[in-house]
């Protein structure tokens, strides 16, 4: 029986995709389809139910994020996950540094529960929602 | 006619390739093809030829839409905001040229601003760990002819710096290391599989933000001590094993990444990879290089360097003393804390690369944003002024990631009318000059 919502450990990294997007242009779409997925280990998508290329709400101690599951291709281990750097993985990123100018891009717990249905904002988007600039 | 340009220096990563070929429209506007450049390298400079780039300074109105301004009053605006602000994050300065940064600085001295680059969410840690106990290091030039063991720690070369395995650390032969690949054994430790760890000939993985341990344990074997069974998920015999290996190198190297920067222990760790290589130096020749995101990340840190003895975050807010804390005037921490009254941002995005927080907390203060294109940032922007790309449509002096100094290229000319960084800077300095003649400050 699969969880409702699992706990992992978030780290966020380059990917040579997202470093071509981010080149492409923060509005591209290259760039969108680099940075909107969340590595996943097959053993937690299947503790978690979740099919492949299926969308997922990402929550961390500060916020959450619309992102969509796929499975690594740069091995991990059960239990580690990791979205590639960008506006989607620092709506998740604790921004404490601990005194050291440095917020926590890697090792913070994250739970992650399936959200298919949920659309996934776009760069410019996520940003100025996170801000309120959006105006409805 | 196409004409190739030859020896173009890229302007990507902290390798700094300087083998790119460029092909260029024969009315020197366009650019027609890149050759030998990584995949981002080449987006790079196709980007410039991309339809619908900003050419004029934009304004945010009130209904949230951007409207065309002119240069003069995008300058006007900017000069009045930082002259008006007690404490101006000046941040960015990783994608732009020494010439331009040097300016920079002369604007933050007389507004009383706060210097902060890339390296505050990066390599900031490093920077610290070097202050604390330096650090033994090299040029790549050095690393391709004579290293014969190389220790890629918490990086990923395969992803960011796409050709550094190709040019310097892997593959390359050298004057002393004529069998190339063959003749160099490749260690990766990192907490995923990654590409690099696939071209690497052993592969060590450890338990994500166990590298402190890792490392101590590593000084520990080095000096023939105990070890427990396991530490952060690796076999103590593996670790003997490769600390007897790395003693019997001709000349061996580390390089280090985010994985050491931004998981628990920061600087710690890195502090503990330097005195590794100080230890290993006891049994052969040994050296320690981080591994610089962003091309002129390295510039910006030589600039500030020599002009004011810190290599980021440098507070010039008390106007007759350059301070820098961690923790107190790190980019971050002052928009966490809401400390600064103004955001200038130059030659980065932190929209797209800061924790939400942080740009919730600069959204809600006068920010001016100089980009060549539209980002996260400008979108949150009171003004965006577009500028020429440094290393393609400008040349400038850059660092590469081993403080090795390069003078990248111009390619193409920029699109008509707009300004390169160095002539904006000048006519935001001049500008602020006569504000403050006025007495405005």
């Amino acid at each position: 029986m699969a969880e409702k919502k699992i706990t992992l450990n978030m780290i966020t990294c380059r990917t040579i995709q997202q470093g071509v997007g981010m080149e492409a242009g923060k509005t591209s779409q290259k760039y969108f389809d680099a940075c909107t997925i969340m590595h996943m280990h097959p053993e937690d998508m299947k503790r978690l139910g979740v099919w492949k290329n299926t969308n997922v709400k990402v929550t961390s101690s500060v916020g959450s994020v619309i992102v969509k599951a796929v499975e690594t291709r740069e091995d991990l281990v059960p239990g580690l996950a990791h979205i590639p750097m960008g506006p989607w993985a620092n709506r998740i990123v604790p921004a404490y540094t601990f005194s050291t100018g440095e917020p926590c891009f890697k090792g913070f717990p994250v739970d992650v529960e399936i959200a298919a249905n949920e659309r996934i904002l776009g760069a410019v988007e996520v940003l100025q929602d996170a801000c309120g600039l959006i105006r409805k | 006619m196409p004409k190739e340009v030859t020896d173009v220096i890229c302007p990507f990563c902290g390798t700094l390739c300087d083998d790119l070929i460029v092909t260029v429209s024969d009315d020197n506007k366009t650019i027609l093809g890149v050759k030998n450049a990584c995949a981002i390298g080449a987006e790079k400079f196709n980007h410039q030829r991309q339809p619908g780039r900003v050419k004029r300074p934009r304004m945010r109105q009130a209904d949230g839409s951007y409207k065309e301004i002119t240069y003069d009053e995008a300058i006007d605006w900017t000069a009045n905001m930082l002259v008006k602000s007690r404490k101006t994050l000046m941040y960015g300065w990783a994608s732009t040229s020494c010439q331009a940064m040097s300016i920079g600085h002369e604007i933050a001295e007389k507004v009383g601003g706060i210097v902060d680059n890339c390296a505050t969410v990066c390599h900031g840690s490093s920077l610290i760990a070097i202050e604390d106990v330096g650090v033994p290091s090299c040029t790549l030039g050095e690393i391709k002819n004579r290293a014969d063991r190389v220790v890629f720690w918490g990086c990923n070369p395969a992803h960011a710096h796409p050709r550094h395995m190709s040019r310097y650390s892997i593959f390359p032969r050298g004057f002393f290391t004529v069998k190339g690949h063959k003749g160099r054994k490749i260690y990766c430790v990192d907490c995923r599989y990654t590409d690099t760890a696939k071209c690497a000939d052993e592969f060590i993985q450890v338990q994500q933000g166990f590298d402190y341990e890792l490392l101590n344990a590593f000084r520990t074997a080095a000096r023939g001590e105990a070890l427990p069974d396991t530490v952060g998920g690796v076999p103590k015999e593996k670790i003997y094993e490769i600390v007897e290996d790395l003693k019997t190198a001709r000349f061996g190297i580390i390089f280090f990444g985010m994985g050491l920067t931004h998981t628990m222990g920061r600087n710690h760790n890195i502090d503990i990879a330097i005195n590794l290589t100080r230890d290993m130096n006891d049994h052969t020749k040994f050296a320690i290089m981080a591994m610089r995101g962003h091309w002129n990340v390295t510039g910006s840190g030589q600039v500030l360097g020599w002009q004011y003895g810190f290599p980021y975050a440098v507070d010039l807010s008390r106007r007759d003393q350059a301070r820098h804390q961690t923790g107190e005037t790190t980019s971050v921490d002052l928009l966490n804390r809401s400390e600064v009254e103004a955001c200038f941002y130059i030659a980065t995005d932190p929209g797209a690369h800061f924790p939400v927080d942080a740009m919730i907390s600069s959204s809600r203060k006068p920010t001016v944003t100089i980009d060549p294109h539209i980002n996260c940032t400008t979108e949150i922007s009171d003004i965006h002024i577009p500028v020429a790309l440094v290393g393609v449509e400008v040349g400038g002096c850059a660092y590469r990631m081993d403080n090795v100094p390069i003078e990248t290229r111009k390619v193409v000319d920029p699109p008509e009318g707009v300004l390169t960084d160095e002539e904006l800077l000048t006519r935001i300095n001049h500008r602020v000059d006569e504000l403050m003649a006025k007495g405005g400050q």
